[in-house]
């Protein structure tokens, strides 16, 4: 009956993941974004339901379970209903492959899949059928239009999100994400073959920022264009059930790229200086935005937080490397830090950068980052094979 | 057993949404109802243990071709999708047809001896494959690229001369 | 029960117990959330004008153009998968086989290209 232990083991892991997806990814995600728009914004944010707001999105969530479910009329109940459940399961089928870090003994990831990348590649154009199938039996020609172009765009920018990937799994030699970790050992991909390692990175996250339908690619569902388009007739709890699909698709994206190019939960084997020198210029940031004009400007506490936070952890690496142990913090710490730090930057684009049209993205995907990615691969395997 | 356990769970995933795609009247619904028989089949490579095709069976039939099926029955007849019924006096002829063919294929398969190959399935691990069309298929693999190239041209052909 | 049949039976677990996790809530709004059937509710969304004419219009072509491009170039990707993996090994005459493929391809986004089934207008 080993199976049958496999299955319950199986079904213990998925919920655990959904949850941690629901709670971090949804809920703590959205926070943050709201927090994080709200300081570049120069204003709060939440802050009123719990400490800090931190008990906002769950104020909001218990607030749409009450929610009435609407489905307009002559839509087609059956896909109306299913969509959601599409992207949503995508989302979390996505998880199966990402590596958490070490422990026990082994590596912590759901199962290391021999495909990993290819398997994560897959999963995100199943998110595309759902949001096509939204827009359709919505049966309202906006968010058909929005479903349309938003599948549009997916589809284009898949291609340099697999070229991105496959640069990858050209310097590891294997498609499974556990292993492309391992051989980032000697060094983050990001900087292997100097200026490829980071075009195949800026490729990787252009690509999944559009996959994921964010800002500046979020053209299909802008709230000012096509009415939040193809889920424009979803209320209440399915619509939370597409942000919970969109979240938990941007932070498996930015886990992957942690992965892929960032070393995933490997420790930054830096010397002692350089560490000394990050803190330094952390403080140093926090102390010049407080004691000069900058002050009127900026918010405070969020920026003096955050450059304690970052001397702290190179205190804390400068004592490890002091005191000989090796890796000085677990493994999940730099996971997670790594990830958060993509979520931070993805959320700091959104905020930032104007949406482009979608006649710009297209050309973007088919003819720069297209191009780009196919030219990347033949140096590479250039540089790898023949020039040796 | 667990085999075959496996086997009718697969093949119940399969038939049941592929008979939907073949009788059902919203078109839209039949085009979705696709989805789940591609799963199915993957789920038939994971069983011979071929993963590389299993990955790629997901990521070109349930997230390319659907999408481009889809974007098809959107652009003809407006993806209306209502009571597409073919109406033809034939269904029970055609039913009659079909059962008898089926029960001429289960005869057959039940009264061959099938064969039975000793030794390990073959290895269908990505590098396997890769070895495999990069030193002995060398050529199928270039001539691939040229059937791409021709099903590309000659599908904008096509299309451009709508407009 | 050999690897590969027990990563993609976790797969298929997930996506069931996904399935199973992501109806819960629907059925805690079903139990919960009012249930007033108004015909204004019913009426699709448009800005708050009562909409008129179907909701489908004969879209272009550009969009099938668009699917069609995608899914050569997706053929084009998943032969490119098992090369990336295996072409150090083999040596420099599996970077030039991949060389034809690719510059054979790039023909084919030059013609798309220059055809104009990469506009979106």
């Amino acid at each position: 009956m080993a199976w049958l232990l496999e299955i319950l083991k199986a079904a213990a892991l998925a919920v655990l993941i959904f949850t941690f997806l629901a709670v971090v990814g949804a809920m703590y995600g959205v926070y943050l974004e709201r927090k994080i728009s709200g300081w570049i914004q120069a204003r709060i944010g939440p802050k009123h339901v719990g400490p800090y707001g931190l008990l906002q999105t769950v104020a909001d969530t218990v607030k749409l379970l009450q929610k009435e479910h609407i489905t307009p009329r002559r839509a087609d109940a059956l896909i109306f209903n299913t969509a959601p459940l599409i992207v949503a399961v995508a989302a979390l089928l996505d998880w199966v492959v990402i590596p958490f870090g070490t422990g026990f003994g082994r590596v912590l990831v759901v199962r290391d899949i021999n495909i990993g990348v290819l398997y994560f590649a897959a999963m995100a154009s199943i998110t595309v059928i759902g949001i096509l199938a939204a827009g359709w039996a919505s049966n309202n020609k906006y968010a058909l239009l929005g479903g349309l172009r938003s599948a549009s765009q997916m589809i284009s920018y898949e291609i340099p999100l697999a070229l991105g990937i496959l640069w990858v799994a050209m310097i590891a030699g294997t498609l499974s994400t556990v292993g492309i970790v391992e051989a980032q050992r000697g060094g983050w991909f990001l900087f292997k073959v100097p200026p490829l390692g980071l075009l195949a990175a800026v490729l990787f996250l252009a690509a999944a920022t559009a996959e994921v339908n964010r800002v500046p690619f979020d053209l299909p569902e802008a709230e000012s264009e096509l009415v939040a388009g193809y889920f424009a007739e979803y209320t209440g709890m399915r619509f939370a059930l597409f942000q919970l699909g969109e979240y938990g698709e941007m932070f498996g994206m930015a886990a992957l790229a942690s992965v892929l190019f960032l070393g995933g939960w490997l420790e930054p084997n830096l010397p002692v200086w350089v560490w000394a020198a990050l803190g330094v210029a952390a403080l140093a940031t926090a102390a010049y935005v407080r004691f000069s004009a900058l002050r009127t400007v900026y918010l405070l506490r969020p920026i003096t937080a955050l450059a304690v936070l970052g001397a702290v952890l190179c205190g804390v690496m400068i004592l490890g490397a002091v005191l000989g142990r090796s890796p000085v913090l677990p493994s999940l710490i730099w996971f997670f830090a790594k990830m958060f730090a993509l979520v931070f930057f993805l959320m700091w684009m959104r905020w930032t950068y104007p949406r482009l049209r979608l006649d710009q993205l297209l050309n973007l995907s088919w003819k720069v980052l297209l191009p780009a990615g196919l030219l990347n691969l033949l140096l590479t395997g250039f540089l790898l094979t023949v020039a040796r | 057993m667990g085999e075959l356990a496996a086997f009718t769970i697969l093949s119940a995933l399969m038939l049941v949404p592929a008979v939907i795609v073949v009788t059902s009247r919203n078109i839209v619904r039949s085009a979705l109802s696709l989805v789940p028989t591609f799963l199915g089949v993957t789920g038939f490579y994971i069983m011979l243990h071929a993963e590389y095709v299993a990955g790629i069976q997901v990521l070109i039939y349930a997230g390319a071709i659907t999408v481009l099926i889809l974007f098809v029955i959107m652009l003809t007849e407006g993806g209306s999708g209502t009571m597409v019924r073919q109406v033809t006096g034939q269904v029970p002829l055609g039913a009659m047809a079909a059962i008898w063919l089926a029960f001429l294929i289960l005869v057959t398969l039940s009264r061959t001896t099938w064969p039975v190959a000793r030794g390990e399935l073959p290895s269908y691990s990505v590098q396997a494959i890769g070895t495999a069309f990069l030193t002995n298929y060398v050529l199928i693999f270039e001539v691939t690229s040229l059937v791409l190239l021709i099903s590309l041209v000659g599908a904008i052909v096509i299309a451009r001369r709508e407009e | 029960m050999p690897k590969v049949v027990v990563d993609w039976l976790y797969v298929g677990v997930f996506a069931a117990v996904g399935i199973v996790l992501t109806v819960i809530p629907l059925v805690v709004v079903w139990l919960l959330a009012p249930r007033l059937s108004l015909p204004q509710k019913q009426l699709t969304y448009e800005s708050g004008v009562i909409p008129f004419g179907q909701a489908w219009a004969q879209f272009n072509v550009r969009y099938y153009l668009f699917a069609l491009i995608f899914v050569v170039f997706d053929v084009e990707v998943i032969y490119l998968y098992p090369w990336a993996v295996v072409f150090r090994d083999l040596g420099a005459f599996a970077f030039y086989e991949m060389l034809v493929f690719l510059l054979i391809l790039f023909v084919g986004l030059i013609y798309a290209w220059r055809k104009g089934a990469l506009e979106w207008v």
